[in-house]
């Protein structure tokens, strides 16, 4: 026993119940303390390794969220801020019908592409899992992945090549006769918002329904055959229920970050199509009122973070 | 008793492989059914031909009188109890035994009862609340029985059930599994590599090798009387002399065994077509016996030296070789307070019995 102790081992062993059983029979030998300063050297050595990330992400993220929430309770006094605590901004944001203009209309957005990117993406990463043979789906992943290569802001430009007045749809569609005068409501509103976002997150919701996916043991279909249910009614019964947990993630990989999007709203959504970050960075930058900008901010977050939980309190059963 | 599945002329291929070199097979209803072989001979192919997840290259496949050629899985009477058992992982105990009893259109309270049922059937009353994924081996394999039985097929297909659980608990599960198909009727057929599974549970047997059927037989003639050299070393232990036909008569052909001397083989022992190629014949372990001192011959006798032993308790397993020969010869023997354990190196006589003796058709 004791030379299991000195070989540092013991710090993972302890943590599964049959090995804390064998330490506990011996523990009468002042064994209990020498695996207590045994664990604490393993928990320093933990600490150790993830510090660089954790300082990291305290100063890049945690300190800037912080000094938001601050922020968003001070007041702009012309040049300077008043640091005097006050619930101003917000009941101005909550007043003023602009502020729920925005938000709305973000939530509403960013919805409508959740739902329309996860809808698209289901199929291609169900045909990627199902149907293509295995040696080919590395580079169909890779193949999906292919757009990443260039910027966002560049993806962006070009949706507005495709979707402008004198654009790359419509002059094709005019070419062939389809239509008589260009497309107007595909560029400078929420239907282009829609379409960009759309095709900027689909790799990021094909891939984790994908891997979902990929976890289903195809006899738990040979399953639901054997027992009886045909193709539609084993994909309703067994398959998505099972692919539920890539599906939410997918859902919430796309609507978070789509909130909080300002150059695709900026480049193709004109005055109808601008979001709640448009406004926050008017706020910040033009306006020159950092806290309306944090408060709006906060708000937005909040109004994430509360979908977001209803989202997962809602499909809960599946993500056991 | 009628066939309640007929096989004829199942052949099947994937690209070149030939997986299922024609095979031809009734089994009757209610009956043990066991497909036993090395993995690679086809008999998972097989049973997944029966349950129509596989269509067949060439072939007809009767079950209960009809033709199952154009009917998919999910419209055949059979179910299977598959080698990883299938359990829905999203769904209770009690949802999965009713997984397919949606189609039998019960009403809600009717589905749960049956579900409850089956569950009671199979060891597990009072389970069905019970997440599907917090279950034992044991009890995985007990619900998708359960899942299986209350569907009422016609014949139930198992894929390995006991592969994946400990000896005990496989040993249990035989026992279980043997009761259970007395006890509802239904015709089981069972696939398994492991021969003594096999013996234990079934009516009869098909031993397959390179997707053909290489000898159907109940479990004491398979053991018996194996037709091939090679299914007699695939079931239980087998040792094998070189022989050689000296003369004939009337009901006896007789036989110079190596190691063993002359030995007079009734032709009753002799599977059809088997006279002219006999050259090597079979002896079980237990057929031979060691003549510990003082003890009186009953039979024919060889002298012996012991080259190794394994001790297993009840049993010594000895591994000798036969005066004039070098092929080592293995011996079972019990042990029995009277008798000593020989030592390696020991000197013997082992006394045998020409009726035990296997000529093999091939």
């Amino acid at each position: 026993m004791s030379s299991a102790l000195s070989t540092g081992r013991l710090g993972l062993q302890i943590r599964l119940p049959h090995a804390t059983f064998a330490v506990s029979c011996d523990a009468d030998q002042g064994g209990a303390k020498q695996i207590s300063t045994r664990f604490d050297t393993d928990a320093k050595r933990g600490l150790t390794l993830i510090s660089p990330t954790a300082i990291y992400v305290l100063l890049l993220l945690a300190v800037p969220l912080a000094t938001i929430f601050a922020f968003s309770f001070w007041s702009q006094d012309f040049l300077s801020i008043d640091r005097t605590l006050t619930l101003k901004n917000y009941r101005e944001a909550f007043t003023d019908p602009i502020y729920r203009v925005f938000l709305l209309r973000s939530l509403w957005i960013s919805g409508v592409v959740t739902v329309v990117t996860v809808v698209l993406a289901f199929p291609i990463a169900y045909f990627v899992s199902f149907h293509v043979p295995p040696e080919r789906k590395a580079l169909w992943i890779f193949l999906i992945t292919i757009p990443f290569w260039t910027s966002y802001l560049l993806r962006a430009f070009l949706w507005k090549v495709i979707l402008g007045f004198n654009g790359v749809l419509n002059s094709g569609l005019l070419g062939l006769g389809l239509i008589d005068e260009p497309l107007t409501f595909i560029l400078y509103n929420t239907n282009a918002v829609v379409i960009t976002l759309a095709h900027a997150f689909a790799p990021f919701t094909i891939l984790p329904i994908y891997v979902a996916l990929e976890k289903i043991d195809r006899s738990l279909l040979e399953a639901s055959q054997d027992l009886g249910e045909g193709t539609a009614r084993t994909f309703f019964r067994v398959t998505l229920p099972l692919a539920m947990p890539g599906v939410v993630a997918a859902t919430l990989i796309v609507f978070i970050p789509t909130i909080g999007d300002y150059v695709t709203p900026r480049l193709v959504g004109g005055p109808d199509g601008l979001m709640i970050a448009n406004m926050i960075q008017t706020q910040f930058l033009k306006l020159n009122n950092a806290p309306m900008g944090a408060a709006l901010s906060v708000l937005a977050m909040g109004a994430v973070t509360l979908i977001s939980l209803i989202f997962l309190f809602a499909n809960r059963r599946f993500l056991k | 008793m009628s066939s309640i599945i007929s096989l004829s002329g199942i052949q099947k291929y994937y690209g070149d492989y030939h997986a299922l070199r024609g095979i031809d097979l009734e089994i009757k209803q209610g009956e043990f059914f066991s497909l036993l072989g090395p993995s690679g001979c086809g008999k998972t192919t097989l049973l997944r031909v029966i349950a129509g997840f596989e269509d067949v290259s060439e072939g007809v496949l009767l079950l209960d009188g009809a033709d199952m050629a154009r009917v998919p899985a999910n419209k055949r009477p059979t179910n299977m109890v598959f080698q990883s058992y299938a359990i829905f992982p999203h769904l209770t105990v009690g949802q999965n035994v009713a997984f397919g009893l949606r189609k039998k259109g019960l009403s809600k309270d009717d589905m749960a009862k049956a579900a409850a049922e089956a569950l009671e059937m199979v060891g597990l009353a009072g389970y069905g609340d019970r997440a599907a994924h917090a279950l034992s081996g044991g009890q995985r394999q007990r619900v998708a029985l359960a899942r299986a039985l209350v569907l009422k097929p016609k014949v139930l297909l198992l894929d390995e059930p006991l592969s994946a659980l400990d000896k005990k608990m496989r040993e249990q599960m035989q026992g279980e599994l043997r009761r259970l198909q007395r006890q509802v009727g239904i015709t089981f057929i069972l696939v398994t590599h492991d021969q003594e599974e096999a013996l234990i549970m079934s009516d009869r047997i098909a031993v397959m090798f390179e997707g053909e059927i290489a000898q159907m037989a109940s479990p004491q003639e398979l053991y018996r009387r194996p037709a091939t050299r090679r299914v007699g070393e695939f079931i239980g232990v087998m040792n094998f002399l070189e022989a050689k036909q000296t003369g004939t008569s009337e009901k006896t052909i007789n036989f110079d065994v190596e190691g063993l001397g002359a030995a007079e083989i009734g032709i009753d022992q002799f599977p059809e077509g088997a006279r002219a190629s006999a050259d090597v014949v079979g002896l079980r372990p237990e057929a031979l016996s060691i003549l510990f001192e003082g003890q009186k011959s009953t039979g024919r006798v060889a002298d012996a030296t012991v080259q190794d032993l394994a001790y297993y308790g009840d049993m010594t397993y000895y591994e000798v070789t036969l005066e004039g020969s070098s092929t080592p010869v293995t011996i079972s023997m019990k042990n029995l307070i009277s008798r000593p354990v020989l030592e390696r190196g020991t000197k013997t006589r082992v006394q045998w019995d020409e009726r035990s003796l296997v000529i093999f058709a091939a």
